[in-house]
């Protein structure tokens, strides 16, 4: 439980509240790479077997997640 | 039908566990008063971090979902594979828009969207607009739960040929469901929940590892349904997506994106949430369920290879695509496990549909009763009525399914996913700002409805030789400006120009000096967290703020 940490001692209450970050930018890039198809409707390279439009569309998962979790983490109060 | 009895015995026992479960829920987590829509409705928003992961992922990856993915890939290919980056961007997407909806909602006891924006602009007549379109949308969507069990009870030969045989089996599980949805609420399918996820995840953990091997490894399964793709004479088909529907691909993730939070019942799901955390952490692990449905879709393609011929439809001639998954379990795993993944899908139907049939029943209680039946009504009578309401949209939902022909159910979740989306200016982005006039909003949300079903009307389908409702891809040539034999997603056109309609359409209202409404929320509002102190539960909104 941090204090806030502007110079001015306002009670807690008072302080206006925000949901904004610099972080929350990072949320752009898993919206627009996966509409990107040039990207990734291809056949090769394959892996394990996967036509590249699968498996690189399955890798958007964990980008997806890896970015959730970091701006989750970083705009934690 | 004897020789899949073992498939039977094991899909009934656990459907009549998951019964037992769903009675059972109303004492879990129980409140010492039961009779208020918080506790009923929303499992007395206290559901942490892990439940409320098990039920938004039951409620929002659905039984339907489950089967009728993998049969748009068996019959289209890589366009079928729209669910995955879907189901990607939409938690980004969302992410700062739920946490501002669940503060709103918290601080002032919103059950429904249609709650909140009554409060926001001061205007009942906009907020019945809202609700209108979330029970019209969620109706058919519970009728096609039934779809998902019937596609299973078909593959176990589980049929008559007479109406009432037929859809016997139905109507006695959506009855127990129905049964236990009235007396445990929300809490029912948050407890079954954990049962249906784990069934699925342990049977598709399975098959993507076990079918591939009787197959001949995922290379050959790719590149047997390159072959069938290519030997059928439909351009729009193939492993990859072609040149004319990368625009509909795009379009429909985005569209589909930016509706499914919109849907009631994922509402429902995210409101029950004990806190702002609990919302955010599930952001980044909801995906998991992506990564299932990826591979569930992909079944499609073990179907191909497996050579799989879908059962006959309900009309002589049709076939039901839906029934592939099922007799790819059913032709490939032994009959034990077979049975295991046949009730995963039928349970996967009853906890989308029992949240479905509550986000309805709210709808109707808040928006409709309260508002314009019973100004005065206490929550134990929003209790009362909701409980009832949630009754009359099952039964509504198997009339549906035993009087009609399923396809017709199929369409209108079709134009509800699309009208759905016309919520969108006057939900997500009135949770930003106040600035679209609530006169506009819904001349706005008429003119996307009325451009959503002029175009869906517009769109033929080749494979079942309908001239109408024939899909979401909308051949940009019938617009008379455009020569391209490009598709676009309905929805995304029709919210586009919605939203265009509505700004337009404010700055009209304003040079008129059109009263405005007033705001019953702050902006503090938005940013409430668990501990916050909360408007008193029997003052509901609803009076808070004197309508114009």
């Amino acid at each position: 439980m941090a204090e806030p940490e502007s110079p001015e001692a306002v009670p807690a209450e008072r302080v206006k509240r925000t949901d904004r970050s610099p972080w929350n930018w990072l949320l752009v890039i898993p919206i627009v790479v996966p509409l990107l198809t040039p990207i990734y409707n291809h056949d090769a390279p394959r892996f394990a077997g996967f036509p590249a439009f699968y498996w690189i569309q399955f890798l958007f998962i964990l980008l997806g997640v890896t970015t959730t979790s970091i701006v989750y983490r970083m705009t934690r109060r | 039908m004897s020789d899949h009895i073992t498939e039977i015995i094991i899909f009934t026992a656990l459907f009549l566990l998951v019964s037992g479960m769903g009675f059972v829920a109303a004492r879990w987590r129980a409140p010492k008063d039961m009779a208020h829509l918080d506790e009923w409705g929303l499992g007395g928003r206290s559901f942490g971090g892990w439940i409320t992961w098990f039920l938004v992922g039951g409620d929002l990856y659905t039984a339907y979902t489950f089967v009728a993915v993998p049969a748009l890939i068996f019959g289209a290919g890589a366009a079928g594979f729209f669910a995955v980056p879907y189901t990607v961007i939409i938690y980004p997407m969302f992410f700062l828009i739920l946490i501002r909806l669940w503060s709103v909602s918290h601080r002032h006891g919103f059950v429904t969207p249609a709650d909140f924006v009554r409060t926001r602009y001061g205007s009942p007549t906009l907020a019945l607009v809202i609700a209108i379109t979330g029970i019209v949308a969620t109706m058919p969507y519970i009728a096609l739960q039934l779809v998902g069990i019937e596609a299973v009870l078909k593959t176990m030969g589980v049929t008559g040929d007479s109406l009432l045989a037929r859809h016997a089996p139905i109507i006695i599980a959506f009855a127990i469901l129905a049964a236990y949805t009235y007396q445990s609420g929300l809490r029912a399918p948050a407890l079954i929940a954990f049962v249906k996820d784990s069934l699925i995840y342990i049977v598709i953990l399975v098959a993507v590892l076990y079918l591939p091997y009787k197959l001949g490894g995922w290379g050959g399964i790719f590149d047997a349904a390159d072959k069938k793709f290519q030997a059928t004479p439909n351009p729009g088909d193939g492993i990859l997506l072609t040149a004319n529907n990368q625009l509909q691909y795009v379009t429909l993730a985005l569209g589909s994106a930016l509706a499914l939070f919109l849907y009631p019942h994922s509402i429902t799901g995210v409101l029950a949430g004990r806190n702002r955390t609990v919302i955010k952490r599930n952001m980044s692990a909801l995906p998991a369920y992506s990564f299932l449905l990826g591979l569930i879709a992909l079944l499609g393609y073990m179907a191909i290879s497996a050579g799989i011929k879908p059962l006959p439809g309900a009309k002589a001639g049709s076939t039901d695509t839906n029934t592939v998954v099922p007799l790819l379990f059913d032709q490939k795993f032994p009959s034990w496990f077979a049975g295991i993944a046949f009730a995963a899908i039928g349970i996967g139907a009853l906890v989308p549909a029992a949240i479905m049939s509550i986000a309805a029943a709210n709808l109707f209680t808040r928006n409709i009763y309260k508002e314009y039946l019973k100004r005065d009504a206490t929550p134990a009578d929003e209790f009362k009525v909701s409980k009832i309401a949630s009754l009359v949209v099952k039964i509504g939902a198997v009339g549906f399914i035993v009087f009609l022909d399923p396809q017709f159910s199929i369409d209108l979740q079709l134009i509800g996913g699309v009208i759905i989306l016309q919520t969108a200016p006057a939900v997500a982005l009135g949770l930003y700002t106040r600035w679209l006039h609530r006169g506009a909003l819904i001349t706005g949300w008429a003119a996307g409805m009325g451009l959503a079903l002029w175009m869906l009307w517009q769109i033929p389908n080749a494979a079942t030789k309908r001239a109408h409702f024939g899909g979401s891809a909308f051949p940009l040539n019938k617009f008379w400006f455009f020569d391209t034999p490009k598709t676009i997603y309905v929805g995304f056109v029709a919210v586009a120009v919605n939203l265009v309609v509505a700004i337009l359409v404010t700055f009209l209202l304003r040079a008129m000096k059109t009263p405005d409404g007033v705001d019953g929320t702050t902006s503090d509002d938005y940013f409430a967290d668990e501990g916050d102190p909360r408007v008193d539960k029997s003052v509901t909104t609803v009076e808070t703020v004197s309508s114009t």
